[in-house]
């Protein structure tokens, strides 16, 4: 495994190594502000996809010859990437999922059957739907009770609130770590110890915070940590769930089949150990050696620098957003990470995305997939840019000049 | 005109417009035209759900020919309602029920009309068919 060295921070060269932000939609140069959505991908990802079908193609955990051997090995060592990057005890605890959905979907099921009739959970009226689905199907199957912790209108927690809803009851809190629509940054070091002290766990829905911030599992304690590699320069159609060696254990496994167990006859089946008892059938080999790659990238950048970068880039579009008549930036919590949200008085955001696209700029419009946020809020959708570290103040003069001119079109 | 002529013309129509700027800009105008559907008649019956923007679709059939009224939440969605109504308004149910809306890539417009699209226009032209197939079946 070879180890790159951190650079300085410099945004032009990190440019270089994403081919996709260098071409032209409708004869404009892309300017990509869809990453809350999804993330372009390093020359060290790309070169390893195509390396890994191309020379190392093999099946894993299974075969006696080369191919699956070397396939297996870098496999594993992209856990254990992952495991150190992430500041987890033991690459055991590295689970690889589909993706923050689907690891949500294996705690709700795994460690959710172990809940009992009127056992809480806990979750924010900022969640994505897809921290929200999953419990709800779990209250049904199970009998537990959803409660939600409400927000300002700023978009921040009301923490005064989740000390009321936390209780011995509580058996579980599952919460975004950034918000995908507002971006605000919740204070989950204070809810991981507080959900702590009356004995429930803590799920960190990290989807929209590994890309923006260096996380460390350990300092944090939380016992369960999910998110995409997509979101995080990977391939799409991978992603983790970390969690704690002693409560992973405890788990009964989520989907039988190949690789997930010790033996089986048709009486009884044992399974297999930890990661191997969450992973059945053939996983998706390529995504996991080039999620290991997206974190070797990573490893490269000083991240305190990308993420002060990112929050300056979020600070100029939002005060000259500010300026527009009618335009309202929605989430405006004081810890927020670089996404600008926004809706215009009297303009479908669907129009305003649709101009802008035809501008060269990918923004992305809609609910966002948090319904009762918007519900919250009164509006339809907004127009979401997020950015990533790869974007530039330059790209952001551009996007400002293009919303004049669709609001001078649809006014 | 029948409804390969009305298609014919508003391909024309778009062939002065240089850029995609230029091209909204005159759709933008067109839904800004197009006749609103007053609120007490935006009903859950009339209403097409994108998961973008929403659609409200009022159709009647007299002497023989079907009339529309549409109306969108979203400007653009609108505008490009404009056109389908004007290619589809006052015509048989018979050849709305097997139109081939060709135009609508002619004029590059075709993403607004994929399944992916989600604002409810696809939504509203299986709808639009529908109600000509219901109206050919009862006569």
């Amino acid at each position: 495994m070879s180890n790159l060295e951190q650079k300085p921070f410099n945004v032009r060269e990190i440019r270089e190594e994403f081919p996709a932000l260098r071409q032209q939609v409708y004869g404009k140069n892309l300017i990509y502000f869809d990453n809350g959505a999804t993330s372009q991908k390093p020359k060290l990802v790309l070169d390893a996809i195509n390396l890994f079908y191309s020379k190392e193609n093999a099946n894993i955990h299974r075969g006696v010859h080369y191919l699956s051997q070397r396939a297996t090995t870098d496999y594993e060592a992209a856990r254990q990437r992952i495991q150190r990057y992430l500041g987890a005890r033991k690459s055991e605890e590295i689970i690889f999922t589909k993706g923050t959905t689907d690891s949500i979907n294996l705690v709700a099921f795994s460690f959710g059957s172990t809940l009992s009739a009127g056992d809480e959970i806990l979750i924010s009226a900022m969640e994505h739907h897809s921290n929200i689905v999953p419990w709800q199907m779990l209250c049904e199957r199970q009998g537990c009770v959803l409660k939600v912790v409400p927000i300002n209108q700023r978009g921040e927690l009301i923490m005064d609130e989740f000390d009321q809803l936390l209780s011995k009851k509580t058996k579980l809190v599952s919460i975004t770590h950034i918000s995908n629509t507002l971006g605000t940054i919740n204070p989950v070091k204070e809810i991981i110890q507080k959900a702590h002290a009356v004995g429930a766990k803590v799920l960190i829905d990290g989807a929209q915070s590994i890309q923006h911030m260096h996380i460390n599992v350990k300092e944090l304690d939380c016992d369960f940590y999910v998110f995409s590699s997509h979101k995080v320069f990977g391939p799409t159609g991978i992603g983790v769930l970390y969690g704690k060696e002693d409560i992973l254990y405890r788990m009964p496994p989520y989907q039988g089949g190949g690789d997930m167990i010790a033996r089986v006859t048709f009486e009884r089946t044992t399974y297999n150990e930890l990661p191997f008892k969450f992973e059945a059938g053939t996983p998706h080999i390529a995504g996991g050696i080039c999620l290991g790659k997206a974190f070797e990238f990573l490893e490269t950048i000083d991240m305190e620098a990308a993420e002060r970068h990112e929050r300056e880039l979020a600070k100029y579009a939002e005060d000259m957003l500010d300026t527009f008549e009618g335009l309202q930036i929605i989430g405006e919590a004081k810890n927020k990470t670089s996404v600008v949200s926004f809706s215009v008085k009297g303009i479908h955001p669907f129009d305003i995305g649709t101009l802008l696209d035809k501008q060269g700029i990918a923004v992305r419009t809609g609910h966002h997939c948090t319904q009762p946020l918007m519900d919250f809020y009164g509006i339809p959708g907004t127009v979401r840019a997020s950015f990533a570290f790869y974007n530039t103040k330059q790209e952001i003069d551009t996007f400002v000049e293009a919303v004049e001119r669709s609001l001078s079109m649809l006014k | 005109m029948n409804l390969i002529e009305k298609q014919e013309e508003i391909i024309q129509e778009f062939e002065v417009f240089d850029d995609w700027m230029e091209k909204y800009e005159y759709i933008i105008d067109l839904g800004k035209d197009l006749p609103k559907i007053t609120e007490t008649n935006k009903t859950e019956d009339r209403l097409i759900e994108g998961c973008q923007s929403r659609v409200w679709l009022d159709s009647n059939f007299r002497d023989g020919k079907m009339h529309f009224t549409a109306d969108s939440d979203a400007i653009i969605t609108k505008g490009i309602i404009g056109l389908l109504i004007r290619v589809l308004d006052g015509e048989e149910p018979k050849s709305i029920a097997t139109a081939d809306l060709f135009f609508i890539s002619k004029i590059g417009l075709q993403e607004h009309l994929s399944p992916t699209r989600a604002n409810g226009l696809l939504g509203m032209v299986k709808r639009l068919k529908l109600e000509a197939i219901k109206h050919i079946s009862a006569s």
